[in-house]
């Protein structure tokens, strides 16, 4: 199942569905790319919050995500993790290092326009 | 037909049987921590459903009253070799009268000793594994009740929780805390944690890389967290071991903790009227 990216202002919300395969990750990689790119968004909000399972390729892909948006010119922010699903990631290693994360949507959005506010 | 004879005989003989029983007791150095009249008492009543359990062959009625009595005995201090001494003491001194009235009838008493020893043992067994069963829970909601009072998590300011840890830390706890803590942080919707550990004495590599693992796994739900009280002498253990605290952002003690929450939240706090 695709991960649809809406387009909100400047930024871009893309809501990962449960049960999302290896592909959807690289599917929703490459399209957060191109529509940063299209639509020169300056933020991504990626939410996990229906996600109860993150692997370490799910967390990898989304510390890559992070890091190949930063190159475009846009911040990302991963928000929405359950604290089950924090835990057994810290315990596997996977700690998403160097992107940033928040606790829902809205405060993801804050954290956007707090960025945009400090680089203005 | 053999144990009603039997019943009759040791209701015949209540009283003397009893008071040997108790004796037997007191000569043993049991139930020390209740006074003559109070082991006497009991005596009456285990004594009575004693034989309740060997006339009627009804072991309910005998483990309800074994769970009671537990309840009864486990606040004063009665230890489970105790429970056991006493039935077993209650055994012996039935047999032993048995044995007095069927010396002459050699073959009757084996009869009746046949009967009686498994009713006997049943006995014994089923009120020893009564008083543990009682005792486990006991201990077991006391632990239910420690783990519940001793990880509160406290908002004090909107989005500022304050996690108190007091005393020692083992690994299910630790782990009991981080889950209080992560769950914590989404109802109170928290952006700042000041974990303040002024009240832990110790601790090891496992529960300093765990306080690590949770900072981290707060930082995953968009809380930056705030250790504080780090003791000189806990301190100086994590540098030794040589526990990473690079990610941890620690400040001396609560105070010094809040306030940098507060900054980090933007709140300022001012004295309502200049001190002069």
């Amino acid at each position: 199942m695709q991960v649809p990216v809406l387009k909100q202002g400047s930024y871009l919300i893309a809501t990962v569905q449960p049960a999302v395969s290896d592909e959807d990750f690289l599917q929703l990689r490459k399209s957060l790319l191109d529509r940063v790119r299209k639509s020169r968004s300056k933020g991504v909000v990626v939410d996990v919050t229906a996600i109860d399972v993150l692997d370490s390729f799910a967390c990898r892909t989304l510390s890559e995500i992070a890091n190949m948006i930063l190159l475009q010119g846009a911040v990302t922010v991963v928000v929405g993790i359950q604290p089950e699903v924090a835990f057994s990631m810290v315990q596997l290693g996977s700690t998403l290092d160097g992107v940033a994360t928040a606790l829902d949507l809205e405060e993801g959005l804050a954290y956007l326009d707090e960025h945009r506010h400090a680089q203005q | 037909m053999l144990l009603q004879e039997l019943v009759a005989h040791l209701r015949e003989n209540r009283t003397q049987l009893r008071q040997e029983w108790a004796r037997r007791i007191a000569e043993a150095r049991l139930l020390t921590a209740m006074s003559q009249e109070e082991v006497l008492a009991e005596a009456t009543s285990v004594y009575d459903n004693y034989v309740e359990a060997l006339a009627t062959d009804n072991y309910e009625a005998l483990q309800a009253y074994a769970r009671n009595l537990s309840e009864r005995i486990i606040p004063r201090g009665v230890e489970t070799h105790e429970v056991v001494g006493i039935v077993l003491l209650l055994r012996d001194v039935l047999a032993r009268s048995l044995f007095a009235k069927y010396q002459v009838d050699f073959s009757k008493l084996n009869r009746i000793l046949d009967a009686y020893e498994p009713a006997a043992n049943r006995i014994a067994n089923t009120v020893a594994v009564g008083f543990v069963q009682q005792r486990e829970r006991v201990i077991r909601e006391q632990q239910e009740a420690i783990r519940e009072l001793s990880t509160p998590v406290l908002q004090v300011r909107e989005r500022l929780l304050i996690l108190p840890i007091i005393g020692v830390i083992d690994p299910q706890r630790a782990r009991q805390l981080t889950e209080q803590l992560l769950r914590g942080i989404r109802t109170n919707r928290a952006k700042v944690v000041v974990i303040d550990i002024t009240g832990v004495a110790a601790m090891d590599s496992k529960v300093a890389n765990h306080l690590v693992q949770t900072v981290e796994a707060s930082r995953l739900l968009g809380a930056s967290i705030i250790v504080t009280g780090l003791s000189p002498e806990i301190a100086q253990t994590l540098v030794t071991i040589g526990v990473d605290l690079g990610k941890m952002h620690t400040v001396g003690d609560l105070q010094g903790g809040i306030e940098e929450a507060e900054r980090l939240l933007g709140y300022k706090v001012t004295p309502m009227i200049e001190q002069t």
